[in-house]
């Protein structure tokens, strides 16, 4: 245990916990924006939106082994765990980085850094306030944006995107999201030890490629209905929605 | 030609320090960085004051006891060189030239541009050896090294230990002089019977001096005069690693089947 405990201590383990809780927030970008990508999709024949129905997937998923929303809560609570302690390791880590410099340079001129990986810190502490603003918004429905439906998820995607500022505003988010994945998806395989000459180039263009993908995955459903390119919702039985 | 000097004076490690400014007239394109300072002092000297204190020993760039952050950039703007082989050529008639010490917590100022960098010695001290017979001489090249292994960990072991990285890395992380020194001896196999034990121990001081921490931003590999690659830290992250997590502390102990 003692290792362990001298291992948290360490600034390389840390960067391990921020490496690894980044890697599965990672994957949770991957399947959220291939989710979101069902509103392009349509509705069924009964007129349910895919969108609606994947969110009900959601709820239901792991039955009958596990009850209703009981899939979806363990996927919270790991998330939940994930950024918590991705944060509170790295603001660890950031106050040891003040202490280590305690008196700065008059001049500084940067070599390699990159303004994604010197703006780690700010473009993370703007994802975790926009994560809770998100949550309120579109899971618990408590803020006065738009009409809030549970479960309609399509209408009130296009209730709340219909205005251009909610959508600009999700845009911009989206553009510092693209910043923080820019270095960090690719940082964590250094930080893991994953990364060598060898494979750097490929791991680079994998960070670079992903990064865009979910940008511009995640900006599409604002854009889009931003820009009136999608319908308008039609009222369904919510009946059908579990079937 | 004629420049114009920002230096960092400061007495003692306990008294405040600041910037001065100085011009300097007869600079001669064709000397070093380290000349030009020599002729700063002289004139300081003659003018009856104190001469700037800076490190510097076989002025050669391979020593790594010059320590200046010039102009911004640990050992100046000149990519893999050290200041004692910055020439005065690199700078233009007239510029103004910002000179500081090596900036962290763990090298404390002694006096103007020199820093006390005693902290890398405990690293070092902490698992910078391999442990060998005393006995005859062996054969050359009786243990075979894949030529590439020899060669990376040559690249590792060109570290002159000046601590550029240090200075250059926005989080003041020791990082890349650690994992030089764990590699340059971890990678070859004399290093092996301790390899495990040495990158625990090294690490474990690194962290004890009050560094910070590894944030990947490739910094002090642009600034290293020798231009050690971050891939050093790569492997030093996974060996850490090992050492915590998967290499056992008890080897020897009986195990239950139930």
């Amino acid at each position: 245990m003692n290792r362990i405990t001298t291992l948290y201590s360490s600034t390389i383990g840390k960067k391990f916990i921020a490496a690894v809780t980044g890697l599965i927030l990672f994957g949770f970008l991957i399947g959220h924006v291939a989710g979101n990508l069902k509103v392009f999709t349509g509705t069924t024949d009964a007129g349910v939106p895919h969108v609606d129905e994947y969110g009900q997937f959601l709820k239901v998923a792991g039955e009958p082994f596990l009850p209703e929303m009981a899939g979806l809560w363990i996927a919270r609570l790991v998330l939940l765990g994930s950024v918590v302690l991705h944060i509170v390791v790295v603001v660890q880590l950031a106050f040891r980085n003040l202490e280590a410099r305690p008196v700065g340079y008059v001049r500084s001129k940067k070599a390699a850094s990159t303004l994604a990986a010197l703006w780690m810190m700010f473009s993370g502490t703007l994802i975790a306030v926009f994560i809770v603003f998100h949550l309120l918004h579109f899971t618990v429905g408590a803020l006065p944006i738009g009409e809030f439906q549970h479960g309609a998820v399509y209408k009130n995607l296009y209730s709340s995107f219909s205005n251009p500022l909610i959508a600009l505003g999700y845009v911009f988010v989206m553009g510092v999201l693209g910043f923080h994945l820019y270095h960090g998806v690719w940082s964590l395989f250094q930080t893991l030890g994953i990364d060598n000459p060898d494979r750097n180039k490929a791991l680079r263009i994998f960070a670079i490629v992903a990064t865009i993908g979910i940008v511009v995955g995640f900006s599409m459903v604002p854009l889009s209905f931003m820009a009136g390119a999608l319908p308008a919702p039609v009222d369904y039985d919510p009946a059908l929605l579990g079937h | 030609m004629k420049i114009h000097l920002h230096i960092w004076r400061q007495e003692s490690p306990d008294k405040k320090g600041r910037m001065e400014s100085y011009d300097l007239d007869g600079v001669e394109p064709d000397m070093s960085f380290l000349e030009m300072m020599d002729v700063l002092n002289e004139k300081l000297t003659g003018e009856g004051q104190s001469p700037v204190a800076f490190d510097h020993d076989c002025r050669e760039g391979v020593c790594g006891a010059c320590s200046m952050v010039i102009n911004g950039q640990a050992h100046g703007p000149k990519a893999t060189t050290t200041t004692c082989q910055l020439y005065m050529r690199h700078f233009k008639d007239g510029a103004e030239i910002y000179i500081e010490p090596f900036r962290s917590g763990a090298f404390p100022v002694l006096r103007d541009l020199m820093v006390d960098r005693s902290a890398f010695d405990r690293i070092i001290q902490a698992g910078g050896y391999i442990s060998n017979h005393s006995g005859p001489k062996p054969d050359p090249n009786s243990i075979p090294i894949e030529p590439a292994v020899q060669e990376s960990s040559l690249d590792a072991a060109s570290c002159i230990g000046c601590g550029a990285c240090v200075a250059a890395c926005p989080n003041g992380s020791a990082m890349l002089f650690t994992s030089a020194k764990v590699s340059h001896l971890g990678m070859l196999p004399q290093g092996q019977p301790e390899r495990f034990e040495r990158v625990a121990s090294m690490v474990d001081q690194m962290e004890e001096e009050g560094f910070g921490s590894c944030r990947n931003y490739a910094e002090c590999e642009a600034q290293c005069p020798k231009g050690i690659s971050i891939a050093f830290i790569g492997r030093m992250n996974a060996d850490y690693l090992k050492s915590k997590l998967i290499e056992p502390v008890d080897g020897r102990g009986k195990m239950h089947a139930q």
